[in-house]
């Protein structure tokens, strides 16, 4: 059956409920393009879709949004891109002619976000984009200034992780000698390029480096030089299979650091459900405050309503992003997207992930960077000014 | 020329003609799937202009259309974007007469498995080279909007389309018809095959470089993974299959059903495309073995042979 159907189906049940109250205005259309299937699919069902799916369902059991003082239901289509940059395209131009969308959602991922930048931009709908991290956000929103970024720039992504282990080598908690692999793809040559010359400008001598193709299965070799090379941290700039896979040998080798490292899918709760206690004191990328009442109460909806843990590094961004475009139509009073545009623009939005306020760049400019698993969550440990920040712990064995 | 020679020529200039007003309607959503069928059209014309008299199954055209994509993202900062898809083609087609002199004396299975492999490897080479120069993502930012690149790959379309109707009548066109139908017999014929092969495996090659440049602009962010993936090797032999590759006008005939058929699946059923996808495939291979061609010409001889008892 249609998705479209089932969620017409649920508009009109609750619209009747509801039309005791009032006379049901038209719902908006809201379009949503991700991976279903495709490369990318095992991040968007865990970081995208459960969030508009959230988001959708609290809108409509309060009554929808107000727009101009009058009540109405979002009703959400969605596509499958199959993550290929000419089915998002499509689907996007898709669901402005053919289904007239008031809203379309920014994509996931950086590739299809930039690769729909165009049509979006073209049709002047904001794009928040939560799943792209791009050290070019200056030129991208020039050259497209409906463009938003909330996950940050890879560099700093990068940074912070560096900047964590110096501080803990300063205060003497940890050596000097790093062992640095990454995957040989974009976003993972992105980090380690950033990361090498920063390692190296901080005093830290890199013992062991290599790199390995995306899709790696056997990542033994590599955890065994590894180990050979008698690090104190361990670094991966990886990607979701392989945060599972080098995990999995550094337990097998009993890899003994004081820092272990992943990049990619270590924020997500799969990480903490496979590896239970072993989890604990890896770092990767990402973050959350988990102290914050905002969060926790998110990540409790989240898990009611979808019967899965947000992730703890871009869920609550897709869910912010949701937010802002909510509170921007709401406040403004119209699905006027020019409206909307400036409203963003111009003003700061209170969110699960904290206070969201855009520089001149359409950039946000704080987030979390490094994250790491203590007590069973992973709480964030290093950020661009975000406030919450816990101190870092050192790995201790995989027991 | 004959007289049908030039009817063919002018039809199908008109229909080009006619294709290339739609951009006029200003209907972005008709012009987005424009682009898709105009780029499937030309890949799947040139890959049967070599894989349909000579039966080689090749899966490469990923290969050299991400090859083109990234001329399209390696030189955009250097050179004027014009001067690229022409630049893509002849690093295509160099690329693919290498290729074509080490492997086209593969024959069958093994032929398949090597251009398959080509994409992969080339792919790695990119990533490799990225990786050792610490490379940061490739964009290609240009004005050229929807339109502008639809409007280019019909003119390749027309090239191809010319160059296949100029082959089809050419003696390189009739020897491989020949090596199709037995290369033992073509070789005692005097025809030298490898030759023959691998000048005519140069086309596809360069066209899907081009193809390749003058998509890039529409993907802005070029990724070794959505430039070599290798699914779009497999729908264009399935498109040119589905419209039958012993004609030149077959590969379109099957592309549009095609791209059309693939809408209407994902608009309707987003959770399960790939599903249905494949129940596709595998419906159209059993009631259509020889494409829209043959049941055309299956339909066409039965008219005739009706014709003939009445």
């Amino acid at each position: 059956m249609k998705r479209r159907t089932a969620l017409k189906a649920a508009v009109a049940a609750s619209a009747i409920v509801w039309a005791g109250a009032a006379f049901a205005a038209d719902p908006i259309i809201v379009g949503a393009v991700a991976p279903k299937t495709g490369g990318l699919a095992g991040g968007s069902v865990v970081t995208h879709w459960p969030n508009i799916q959230l988001w959708a369902g609290e809108v409509n059991a309060r009554g929808g949004l107000n727009v101009g003082g009058e009540m109405r239901l979002v009703e959400v289509i969605e596509y499958d891109d199959q993550t290929n940059p000419a089915e998002t395209i499509k689907a996007i131009t898709r669901l402005a002619t053919q289904d007239n969308a008031d809203i379309i959602l920014a994509p996931y991922s950086t590739g299809l976000n930039i690769a729909a930048a165009p049509i979006m931009d073209k049709l002047g709908f904001p794009q928040i984009t939560s799943t792209a991290a791009t050290d070019q956000v200056g030129e991208l929103s020039k050259q497209f200034p409906n463009m938003y970024f909330l996950l940050g720039s890879s560099s700093a992504l990068a940074n912070g992780a560096v900047n964590v282990m110096a501080e803990m080598r300063d205060k003497g908690e940890i050596g000097s000698r790093i062992a640095m692999v990454n995957v040989a793809d974009a976003f993972g040559i992105e980090l380690a390029a950033v990361a090498k010359p920063s390692f190296e400008a901080a005093g830290f001598e890199i013992v062991y480096e290599t790199s390995y193709p995306l899709g790696t299965q056997d990542l033994s070799p590599i955890m065994k030089a590894a180990k050979a090379a008698e690090p104190d941290a361990f670094v991966a700039w990886s990607y979701p299979p392989d945060t599972f896979g080098l995990t999995e040998q550094a337990m097998i080798e009993d890899l003994n650091v004081k820092v272990f490292y992943t990049a990619v899918a270590t924020a997500f709760p799969a990480y903490s459900a496979v590896f239970g206690p072993a989890a604990e004191g890896v770092m990767g990328i990402g973050g959350v405050n988990n102290g914050s009442a905002d969060f926790l109460d998110y990540a409790a909806r989240h898990e009611a309503a979808t019967g899965q843990k947000p992730d703890y590094w871009a869920s609550g961004m897709m869910y912010a992003s949701l937010q802002i475009l909510e509170q921007s139509i709401e406040a403004s009073g119209t699905l006027d997207m020019a409206v909307i545009n400036q409203y963003i623009k111009d003003h700061s939005f209170e969110t699960v992930m904290g206070t969201i306020d855009f520089d001149e760049n359409n950039n946000n400019a704080s987030y979390w960077t490094v994250g790491q698993w203590q007590g069973g969550e992973f709480r964030g440990i290093a950020s661009t000014g975000r406030d919450g920040a816990v101190a870092p712990v050192l790995k201790n064995g995989w027991k | 020329m004959t007289t049908r020679d030039w009817k063919n020529l002018v039809l199908g200039a008109v229909l080009l003609g006619i294709a290339a007003l739609l951009p006029l309607t200003g209907d972005a959503y008709a012009i987005a799937l424009g682009v898709n069928i105009a780029m499937y059209g030309v890949l799947a014309t040139s890959w049967a202009l070599f894989s349909g008299p000579t039966h080689y199954i090749s899966l490469a055209t990923a290969a050299f259309f991400g090859v083109g994509t990234y001329v399209t993202a390696s030189g955009i900062d250097v050179l004027p974007y014009w001067a690229l898809p022409p630049l893509a083609g002849i690093i295509g087609g160099i690329l693919a007469g290498i290729v074509g002199l080490a492997t086209l004396r593969l024959s069958g299975v093994y032929f398949v498995i090597f251009t398959l492999g080509l994409a992969e490897m080339i792919r790695q080479i990119v990533t490799w080279r990225q990786n050792a120069t610490g490379h940061k993502g490739s964009y290609v930012l240009t004005d050229l909007t929807e339109n502008h690149i639809y409007w280019q790959l019909l003119g390749v379309a027309a090239l191809v389309y010319l160059a296949g109707w100029a082959i089809g009548r050419s003696r390189l066109g009739f020897a491989l018809r020949i090596i199709g139908d037995d290369e033992q017999v073509a070789s005692h014929l005097g025809i030298n095959t490898a030759v023959s092969k691998v000048a005519l495996f140069i086309v596809p090659g360069a066209v899907a470089a081009i193809v390749g440049a003058m998509i890039a602009p529409r993907y802005i962010y070029i990724e070794p993974s959505t430039a070599f993936t290798p699914m779009l090797s497999f729908q264009v032999v399935i498109m040119a299959m589905l419209g039958g590759t012993g004609r030149l006008w077959g590969p379109i005939v099957g592309v549009i059903p095609f791209t059309l058929l693939w809408e209407v699946i994902s608009v309707s059923f987003p959770n399960q495309t790939t599903l249905l996808l494949g129940l596709c495939f595998l419906l159209i291979v059993y009631l259509l073995p020889n494409g829209f061609v043959g049941l055309f010409q299956k339909i066409h001889a039965r008219a005739l042979s009706k014709e003939a008892y009445q």
